[in-house]
């Protein structure tokens, strides 16, 4: 149990998708204006990667040991596929939900945090509980950086900005320093 | 659509319109993978064989391929040159290959491969197809070089591994961390703003009122 736990916190924080890794920068970088929409952004995603790691798990237990080489094309037809059967379901059972999520779900479907973390999934030898806590946690601490990079860029709306480094080069510098920020927690693993 | 010259095709992916420092598309190999030249290159090369190759290749079918389901034909085509690249990188140089890790394999995902294969490629014939993919992969090729290089000569005080500033060089490590591939895309794009504003400026009659300082370049996020 401690070591699922401890997958899910390095995940959120110390490896923490887009901040350390760069995976996800396209919605990072593209809705982060308001913490409203970035924080469904966020739900989204850890709704499509969990779907994702259940279908790594599954490729990878049942399909891939008889085709190593097609491991990119299947993970890629195979989440794609679901994602969208997925969001046919949604949308008939729930409405409401699919309001809130279901403009993302296509966008997010050709994410590199999707592919990503079917391939470190793999990478790693998680089995299907880990990859579970792996997903749930890289969703989380891409929520977290999302919503955390929304609020700064409401917050500097107000602050004078030069006229030079507005836009794409003021994003970037924020995310450096969110980033500098969350290295802080890379001790985190070293005392247990 | 405009009608260009394939001189003008290749360059326009080259400079004017580079997939990275421009038009803010792969940022995250260009990110991920650049802290220092040799991963660089190796991530340029291998993003720009698989350009070129689906570009080739969609140009040629894009005549069988129907119209409802052209996207997941164009992923498709682009994660076999990527298996083909993964495959022959981890064969020739091992070292590279593990260094780049997943990265690799996220080439697949690059919006910058599946973007040309869009605008360009499915419209055009094969020979001019395959210069726009050269001419962007030589873009993303130098972008990822530039980055490259700024963080490995400040985070390492290295060129290709080669010391520059002999041993009494502080390395700020920084830049060879994570936060360091945003804080450097961050001050090449404050610098481009800055030369094109200038630019801008000069052009302006030495009399006119300037009201240029608002309007930085706007640019595209994707």
């Amino acid at each position: 149990m401690g070591n699922l736990v401890w997958i899910f916190l390095s995940t959120m924080v110390v490896n923490n998708f887009t901040l350390a890794l760069f995976l996800g920068l396209c919605p990072f970088m593209g809705v982060s204006g308001r913490v409203a929409t970035a924080l469904r952004m966020g739900l989204a995603n850890i709704f499509v990667l969990v779907i994702t790691s259940l279908c790594a798990w599954f490729l990878n237990a049942f399909v891939l040991p008889h085709a190593p080489y097609l491991r990119l094309i299947a993970f890629i037809v195979v989440i794609a596929s679901l994602v969208q059967i997925v969001e046919m379901v949604i949308k008939k059972v729930s409405p409401a939900l699919f309001q809130q999520l279901g403009i993302f779900l296509p966008l997010i479907t050709t994410n590199c945090a999707i592919l990503g973390l079917a391939i470190f999934q793999t990478n790693r030898g998680y089995g299907f509980l880990e990859g579970l806590f792996f997903a749930l946690g890289a969703g989380c601490g891409l929520t977290l950086a999302l919503v955390l990079m929304a609020s700064i860029r409401e917050d500097s709306e107000l602050a004078s900005v030069p006229a030079l480094a507005r836009g794409t080069a003021l994003v970037l510098i924020i995310a450096g320093s969110l980033s500098l920020a969350f290295m802080g927690f890379a001790g985190l693993g070293s005392s247990t | 659509m405009k009608v260009t010259t394939s001189q003008q095709d290749f360059l326009r992916g080259v400079w004017r319109e580079n997939p990275v420092l421009i038009q803010m598309l792969g940022l995250c190999p260009a990110l991920a993978v650049t802290n220092t030249v040799a991963n660089s290159l190796a991530m340029g090369l291998a993003t720009f064989f698989v350009l070129a190759g689906s570009s080739v290749l969609v140009a040629l079918l894009k005549r069988f391929i129907p119209h409802e389901v052209r996207i997941s034909t164009y992923i498709l085509i682009i994660a076999t040159f990527v298996t083909v690249a993964d495959m022959t990188l981890e064969a020739v140089v091992p070292g590279i290959h593990k260094a780049l890790g997943a990265f690799i394999a996220l080439i697949v995902v690059n919006c910058m491969i599946l973007g040309r294969q869009e605008a360009f490629a499915s419209r055009r014939p094969v020979g001019r197809a395959l210069i726009d993919a050269c001419g962007t992969g030589f873009g993303f090729i130098i972008a990822l070089l530039i980055m490259g290089s700024v963080r490995e000569i400040l985070g390492n005080g290295s060129f290709l591994n080669i010391s520059l500033f002999g041993p009494d060089f502080e390395p700020w490590v920084i830049f060879v961390l994570p936060p360091g591939g945003f804080l450097t895309l961050g001050f090449v794009l404050l610098f481009l703003n800055w030369r094109s504003s200038r630019k801008r400026r000069k052009e302006l009659k030495p009399g006119a009122t300037t009201t240029t300082g608002e309007s930085t370049v706007e640019r595209k996020v994707a």
